[in-house]
């Protein structure tokens, strides 16, 4: 059974149709990207996945662990075992990113059924976790987001990741606004979280971040619809190519 | 303080005397009849066996209070309040009296546990002293021996009026006079415990002292009075709670608190208010109308107001400082919650007399379900107040779309040299930040609790800490179900 298994999915947004019928399968142990056009409806499928407000689903349906996940509130999901890393990090003013990240650190564990950290064993764990990312207790202690670079922000996503241990992660266009060495040090981390245990999807405009998280599958998303999958030399296929083969006119 | 027997015996003479008063009381019952009246106002006097100055400026404030109307400024809606329909006096049954923490009612006690007020041994070390007011008299107040050491009077109004006659008289009504306003003029005449602290000069207090205020009996309007007194160079941090079980009747609640801070004293005081709010149609709850003034008297002295009201049905509240004393320094912190259809109109005065003197508010008030919360202040510079400095910020947060929240400030500037700034803000609970927090695992409920902490922040850093952690988790009880 497949880890994350996706079946002819279309979800509407204001009545207007933006998945149109997907199909996908990740397995444990595996990375997939999507890659597409801008509108081809990958923000849309991250946010279906984890559960958002305001987009409907029409038709099929999402299975995690084979569990119909789109019975789950957002929260629910996350405790079993899902994780987003967001294309625009949310700021949270007032609250440190330790009290954050420890807040959703316990409520997956208490998900879990096992006990809660108290503040030094978090403290200790979470400093860990944020060396290899070049976070230091500075930044730990600052309001979640707020005031943060880009690059901090999309570090900041993967400290959380990291702290959160997840079964799948869903990263939401990781790589926008990334200067190289920012972007290499995001790929260490997702790289460095890898395993036989997990699977990471990694949403994309650019074929750039994948030279960091070599994908095992890599899907076309346009006009909502995953047109061509393929290995890792799609990738490099679509970077030569453009998008232009797999757009329809309208939305081209 | 414990109730001791010459307490009851006490009562009992003032209950012998009863014909005196011309009517009759049920001596067990220790409740005066309902309504207000002379007699009442005697009866109460009489019950603390008080002196005749001091029933002569109860009575004064009765005379004067029924020539005042109730203030209709405020952005509240009250259904008009029936004063002869609320008894004045109650106090709770204390059989043969405890002589010790172990022979209070364990009813009482239980109670306070569950309110998770420290009344054993244990709090010692958390260096709390609690005096517990119960309905109207004072059951216990502990680690006494601990602050008379260092000359502190840490007690109920009651004993100081009977043990420190002269102090009450000097300060009493001197920073909040009995013709102040309507509720604090009622205060003034019905007023039946409260605490007093006294700090002597150069004294630091050695542990955060704290009064947790309950109401219980049915139909008894609370009227506390307290008197802080900090002299030169003296320090104290006092705490305040409140908590009231659900009931359907309204309760009046008006109390007066006045602080007198002289050269160099600083005074910190921290209230987390969380009476019953009324339930989710408006039904019930607690009318609170108090008037908390601090006179900074002395050069240099300090007092700092800090406020979590998340309770009561109407909050009608104005924490203020006078500042005289050339340099003194006057701070309000502010939370105000208001869910379903609670009302609060909230805010503070800064009346700058002195030189130097420098003021600074911040205002974070809440705003969920149908209700409205009202931050509504004053900064006053006086000719006089040269160089004088208010810094106001009032940030406004609403969660949902049928509730209200406004901004009065009202600044007033005589002083050329004077520097005031204020700055407003109002932000929605964002569904961006909901489902952030949501999808990192944290519960709807947590999840609002958490962004409105944060967006608290600045308040609830300067409470004490044990204050703090209880303060968070009232903002997310509070805040229950306000997201759907």
């Amino acid at each position: 059974m497949a880890l994350l298994e996706i079946r002819n999915l279309h979800v509407t947004v204001e009545d207007k149709p933006i998945l149109k019928g997907i199909d996908l399968s990740i397995d444990k142990g595996e990375v997939h990207a999507i890659m597409g056009p801008n509108g081809a409806g990958k923000s849309t499928l991250s946010y279906i996945i984890a559960g958002r407000d305001g987009y409907e689903v029409t038709d099929g349906q999402i299975l995690f662990d084979g569990k119909d996940m789109l019975e789950l509130e957002p929260d629910e999901r996350a405790r079993a075992g899902l994780f987003l890393a967001f294309q625009y990090p949310v700021e949270i003013p007032g609250v440190t990113n330790t009290t954050f990240l420890k807040t959703a650190l316990n409520s997956l564990r208490k998900g879990r059924g096992e006990g809660e950290l108290d503040a030094m064993q978090f403290l200790k764990f979470v400093r860990e976790k944020a060396r290899p990312l070049g976070i230091g207790d500075e930044m730990l202690k600052r309001a979640v987001n707020v005031g943060y670079s880009g690059g901090e922000k999309k570090r900041n996503e993967i400290l959380q990741m990291a702290v959160l241990e997840p079964v799948l992660a869903v990263l939401d266009e990781t790589d926008s606004g990334l200067d190289i060495d920012a972007l290499k040090i995001v790929a260490d981390g997702v790289n460095a979280l890898r395993s036989p245990d997990n699977a990471t999807l990694v949403i994309t405009h650019y074929q750039r971040l994948l030279d960091y998280i070599v994908p095992d599958r890599v899907h076309v998303l346009a006009d909502g619809r995953i047109v061509k999958s393929g290995g890792k030399d799609l990738a490099l296929e679509l970077e030569a190519k453009g998008y232009a083969q797999f757009s329809s006119a309208e939305a081209a | 303080m414990a109730v001791t027997p010459e307490t009851i015996d006490q009562l009992r003479s003032v209950t012998d005397e009863k014909y005196k008063y011309g009517f009759v009381t049920d001596i067990d019952a220790d409740v005066a009849p309902k309504g207000l009246s002379e007699d009442i106002v005697r009866f109460i006097s009489a019950k603390k066996e008080e002196p005749e100055w001091l029933l002569d400026w109860r009575l004064k404030a009765y005379r004067a209070w029924l020539e005042m109307e109730a203030p209709e400024w405020a952005k509240l809606n009250i259904a008009p309040i029936d004063y002869q329909d609320a008894y004045y006096y109650s106090a709770p049954k204390i059989g043969d009296g405890p002589k010790s923490l172990d022979e209070v009612d364990p009813k009482l006690l239980e109670t306070y546990e569950k309110l998770g007020i420290p009344l054993k041994e244990q709090e010692w070390l958390a260096g709390v002293a609690v005096d517990a007011v119960f309905d109207s008299v004072s059951v216990a107040t502990t680690y006494k021996a601990r602050l008379e050491q260092e000359g502190i009077i840490f007690c109920s109004i009651s004993e100081a009026v009977k043990n420190h006659p002269d102090l009450v008289k000097k300060y009493i009504g001197s920073v909040v006079p009995y013709t102040d306003n309507y509720f604090a003029t009622l205060n003034s005449a019905v007023f039946t415990d409260g605490s007093f602290v006294y700090i002597p000069k150069g004294v630091r207090s050695p542990m955060e002292l704290s009064t947790y205020f309950r109401i219980n009996a049915q139909n008894t309007g609370q009227f506390e009075r307290t008197l802080i007194i900090a002299e030169e160079g003296s320090y104290v941090s006092y705490l305040e709670g409140c908590t009231a079980p659900q009931r359907d009747e309204n309760q009046l609640h008006a109390a007066v608190v006045e602080l007198v801070a002289l050269d160099d004293a600083e005074i910190k005081y921290s209230t987390v208010q969380n009476w019953y709010p009324g339930d989710e149609n408006g039904v019930g709850g607690i009318y609170n109308f108090v008037t908390k003034r601090a006179a900074c008297r002395g050069r240099n002295s300090k007092v700092s107001w800090t406020q979590v009201e998340t309770g009561s049905a109407i909050t009608w509240k104005y924490p203020s400082c006078i500042l005289q004393g050339d340099n003194s320094v006057g701070e309000f912190y502010s939370v105000a919650i208001t869910n379903n259809r609670q009302q609060a109109d909230t805010g503070t005065k800064m009346i700058h007399l002195g030189r130097n003197t420098s003021s600074t508010i911040i205002s974070k008030g809440i705003s969920a379900g149908r209700a409205d919360n009202t931050y509504r202040g004053l900064v006053r510079i006086q000719p006089k107040a040269e160089g004088a400095r208010n810094y106001t910020q009032c940030d406004s947060l609403l969660i949902g779309d049928k509730c209200g929240a406004h901004t009065v400030p009202y600044i007033e500037s005589r002083n050329p040299s004077a520097k005031v700034e204020h700055e407003a803000t109002t932000a929605r609970i964002s569904e961006d930040q909901l489902f952030y927090c949501r999808q990192r695992g944290i519960s709807q409920e947590e999840a609002v609790s958490l962004i409105v902490n944060g967006f608290c922040r600045e308040v609830m850093q300067h409470l004490p800490m044990e204050f703090a952690v209880e303060a968070q988790k009232l903002v997310g009880i509070s805040l229950e179900g306000s997201v759907g």
